[in-house]
């Protein structure tokens, strides 16, 4: 009996040397062999995964941020809601310097700063909530044909409501035209909703002067800026916006948590989606998740800190890769304004290569032809055919996303691999040896099936 | 710079370069070397004793978190 206690104690006290978990102090704890094994393995998996270059997709999560977060997944678990106990107290005040953190990079009071799942959330609930609550008097939306699903996908639920909804077109270079949007406005619009960079082409929309149009006819501006904030320098206040998406897996946080900036002077007043608890001043009801929140503060405070460094850099390396491809290959266009742009993200068209095929042949680089919600469908993307893209074109464009992880060797590699892989396709593709012979393909007639 | 601080900070940018370069993610492990490099660059013209003082102080903080994310 005494003995067999012994040997169960002895055991539990020996050093987990065996035990290889790599997280904080038991990592060094681990033998030196078996972390050796470990770091090998990772290595290998490391090499047979493509590299990514798909930025505006996701961002993986920056150390810095899972640093900050690390502490409120285990120890500092209270309910922030709660207001009996310590538990409570310490996760509310670190759920208040998030919000200082998230209102801080866009220059907004943090007691405007509304914690949400992600960009679709805060995009539903600001168009929907706005609209229904003022729809009594203002029955007209407005918005562009580029936005993003989430955002199209409200105002069309708001039609089937009795809404009337005008989707504006925007010119060849995927900018809104000012006097367009101001054409459209009625005496019964209620909301404006554009985005500030174009999740596809990069583009950004003038929103500073939209902003300036919208307030002299009092118009709410909504803005998603889910792969705008933390990537160029926003103000809420000097750009007169009234409410603001914002994504936490966007500018390397976690996924699952997103913010909305809603303005308070003057109020914008919007009927909640979710209704509960009361929690954020009850617009948005449901236990605030303290660990998100941190990541999204530490991520947008980082963002911030960084934006400088991160601009040049992203920058460089973009034109790093597109002046390599267009130098190798012809006839490669790049879609969107050259210059009202983010330059991470860069949609390059390259004629008469189908652009499926080209990303079957780059299957050791992770891209993508447009957004990933619609990366299943063979559709070209609705934002191409917006900005006027001839079909063909549409077909055969591929988004390359740069970002704070992208290195010089992963850019030039995606550069050498898609000329080589372009002229590969263009050789077996009878339509380039058409146009090599002088024929121009828009004087052909095919015949009918 | 004085000798001591001076070699203060040589010490710390040997230390964060060490550490960083033991990530083992390739992403992570190169970003934190550019940056840590860039950062001591961009810092290097730095003489306000109080200034470097600081820097100091928060490269300290930052080399203790790339040694808990490691």
């Amino acid at each position: 009996m005494l003995s067999s206690a012994r040997t169960v104690s002895s055991r539990l006290l020996r050093p987990a040397t065996w035990f290889p978990l790599r997280l904080g102090s038991e990592g060094r704890a681990a033998s030196s062999l078996q972390q050796e094994i470990i770091k090998k393995q990772e290595l290998e998996i490391d090499e047979l995964r493509p590299l990514y270059m798909d930025f505006q997709a996701t961002t993986p999560m920056d150390p810095r941020v899972l640093d900050a977060m690390l502490p409120y997944q285990v120890n500092y678990y209270g309910n922030p809601h709660s207001r009996t106990h310590a538990y409570g107290w310490e996760s509310e005040s670190a759920m208040e310097v998030a919000r200082k953190q998230v209102a801080d990079l866009i220059g907004a009071d943090p007691r405007e700063i509304i914690f949400t799942s992600g960009a679709t959330e805060s995009n539903n609930m600001a168009i929907k909530g706005v609209a229904r609550f003022y729809q009594a008097k203002k029955r007209h939306v407005i918005t562009t044909q580029t936005e993003h699903k989430c955002v199209l996908d409200s105002c069309r639920v708001l039609e089937s409501e009795g809404f009337s909804i005008s989707y504006l077109p925007v010119m060849q270079n995927g900018l809104l035209d000012l006097e367009l949007l101001e054409a459209t406005i009625r005496p019964d619009t209620c909301l404006v909703s554009v985005m500030t960079v174009n999740n596809e082409i990069g583009v950004q929309q003038p929103i500073k002067e939209i902003g300036q149009i919208c307030r002299s006819r009092g118009v709410f501006l909504h803005t998603d800026a889910a792969q705008a904030v933390g990537k160029i320098p926003m103000d809420v206040t000097d750009w007169k916006i009234d409410l603001l998406s914002i994504s936490g897996h966007k500018i390397y946080g976690p996924k699952g948590v997103g913010a909305l900036y809603v303005r308070r002077r003057p109020r914008v007043r919007m009927e909640p989606l979710q209704n509960g608890g009361g929690q954020e001043r009850g617009l948005r009801s449901g236990t605030v998740p303290t660990p998100l929140a941190v990541g999204l503060g530490a991520a947008c405070s980082i963002a911030q800190q960084e934006m400088e460094y991160d601009h040049h850099r992203v920058s460089m390396l973009a034109n790093r890769l597109v002046q390599k491809i267009q130098a190798a290959t012809p006839d490669v266009t790049m879609n969107g304004d050259p210059v009202h742009r983010y330059p991470g993200c860069v949609n390059l068209s390259f004629a008469y290569v189908e652009g499926e095929s080209l990303l079957m042949a780059l299957k050791d680089i992770a891209l993508s032809s447009g957004s990933a919600c619609t990366s299943a469908s063979l559709e070209p993307s609705y934002v191409l055919r917006a900005i006027g893209a001839d079909e063909e074109l549409a077909h055969s464009s591929i988004r390359f996303g740069i970002g704070r992880f992208t290195t010089e060797e992963e850019v030039d590699y995606t550069a050498e691999k898609c000329i080589q892989q372009v002229s590969r396709l263009r050789e077996m593709s009878p339509l380039w040896e058409m146009v090599q012979e002088g024929i121009d393909l828009k004087s052909i007639k095919w015949t009918q099936h | 710079m004085a000798a001591s601080t001076r070699a203060q900070v040589i010490s710390l940018y040997r230390t964060m370069l060490r550490e960083s370069s033991s990530f083992p993610s390739y992403n992570y492990r190169t970003y934190a070397v550019r940056r840590v490099r860039d950062a001591f660059r961009a810092n290097s013209k730095v003489e306000d004793p109080k200034a470097v003082a600081r820097l100091i102080e928060e490269g300290q903080r930052t080399a203790a978190l790339i040694q808990r994310q490691v």
